[in-house]
C-alpha cells in the first residue's frame, strides 16, 4: 500500500486520522505517568547527597527536554508552512505553542522548587535559567503575536518567522551549562554513560515517554479544534457528522 | 506513611513541584476540551442552514 503524504497534509484528511491517533497516545501517557510517578516518589531510593529533594528530577528533566524539543518541532512546522504554504503545517505549529509554554513553565517551577533546598535559592540569573525563561517568553510571544493579527495566513507567516528566529535560543539553553559557569549542573544523562542509578534512570525515561505521549495527544486534540475553528463553514467541516446539529 | 509524605524533610518542595505540575496539566486538559466544545458549536452554527447566505444567483463566483 502506498501512502500519499501530501493527501494527509490536508485538514479534511488529517482531521479524522488525528482523532483516531489521540487515544493511542493519551492512554499510554496516563499509564506511563502513573508508573513513573510511583517509581519516582516511592520506588527509587533516596539520593545519598540530596536526600528526597532529588525526586523532583522525574518531572523537571522530562519537561525541560520537551520544552526545547517542542520548540524545535514548532519552528519546523513554521518553516514547512513558510516553504510549502501548507495550511496544516501552520495549524500544527499553532497547536504546539501552548503545550510548549506549559512544559517550559513546569521546568521553571519544578527547577525553582528543587533549587531552594539544594542551592539555597528559588531563582538565580544564571545562563541555564535565564535562557529557559527566554524560551517561555518566546512561546508566549508567538501566542500573543498570533492573537494580535486578524488574518490567519499573515499570522502564520509572522509566527513562523518569530519561531525560526527564536530557535537560536534552543542550542544556547542546551549548551549553557558547558559554555558558562552556571549554578545549574551539567547533563546527568549522556549516550553511553550515566552517573545515575538504574532505577532512577528508568523512572526518568518512563516519565519522558509519558511527557512525549501527553504532548502528542494534547497537541493533536488542539490541532483538531484549530482545524474546525479555521475551516468552519467549509464543505468538509459541514460534512462531518459531529458538526451536524 | 507520615514518613513518605515528609520526604526526608523536603516534603514541601517535592509535593509543591508535583502538585503544581498536576494542576497545570489538568488545567490544560480542561482547556483543550472546552476549546473543542466551542469549536464544534461554532462549526455547527456556521454550517447550519440559516447561517448560510442565500444561494447567489448569477454571481461571478
Amino acid at each position: 500500500m502506498t501512502l500519499n503524504w501530501f493527501r494527509l497534509a490536508s485538514p479534511a484528511t488529517f482531521y479524522p486520522v488525528a482523532g483516531k491517533l489521540i487515544p493511542w497516545f493519551a492512554w499510554p501517557a496516563a499509564l506511563l505517568a502513573c508508573v513513573g510517578v510511583a517509581l519516582g516518589l516511592a520506588g527509587a531510593p533516596t539520593d545519598f547527597q540530596q536526600g528526597d529533594a532529588y525526586r523532583i528530577i522525574f518531572i523537571h528533566v522530562p519537561s525541560a527536554w520537551l520544552s526545547m524539543f517542542l520548540y524545535l518541532v514548532m519552528a519546523f512546522w513554521g518553516a514547512m508552512s513558510l516553504g510549502f504554504n501548507t495550511r496544516l503545517s501552520a495549524m500544527m505549529a499553532q497547536a504546539i505553542a501552548p503545550t510548549g509554554a506549559l512544559m517550559t513553565f513546569i521546568a521553571l517551577v519544578t527547577g525553582s522548587f528543587w533549587g531552594r533546598p539544594t542551592w539555597g535559592t528559588y531563582w538565580a540569573w544564571d545562563a541555564r535559567m535565564t535562557s529557559e525563561l527566554i524560551l517561555l517568553f518566546l512561546y508566549l510571544g508567538v501566542i500573543a503575536l498570533r492573537s494580535a493579527i486578524d488574518d490567519p495566513r499573515r499570522a502564520d507567516r509572522a509566527c513562523a518567522v518569530l519561531s525560526l528566529t527564536g530557535a537560536i535560543n534552543v542550542p544556547i539553553i542546551y549548551y549553557s551549562v558547558k559554555w558558562w559557569n552556571t549554578l545549574h549542573q551539567g547533563a546527568s544523562v549522556r549516550p553511553g554513560e550515566s552517573k545515575m542509578a538504574t532505577v532512577m534512570l528508568v523512572g526518568m525515561l518512563i516519565m519522558s515517554f509519558a511527557a512525549w505521549f501527553y504532548s502528542i495527544a494534547v497537541t493533536l486534540h488542539r490541532a483538531r479544534s484549530i482545524m474546525l475553528e479555521r475551516e468552519s463553514g467549509s464543505a468538509w467541516v459541514n460534512a462531518l457528522a459531529e458538526t451536524r446539529p | 506513611m507520615n514518613e513518605f509524605f515528609a520526604m526526608g524533610g523536603y516534603g514541601f518542595y517535592v509535593w509543591s513541584a508535583y502538585g503544581v505540575t498536576a494542576v497545570v496539566i489538568v488545567a490544560e486538559i480542561v482547556a483543550v476540551r472546552a476549546r473543542r466544545r466551542a469549536a464544534l458549536l461554532h462549526a455547527r452554527i456556521a454550517g447550519s442552514d440559516d447561517a448560510r447566505p442565500a444561494a447567489p444567483t448569477g454571481s461571478v463566483r
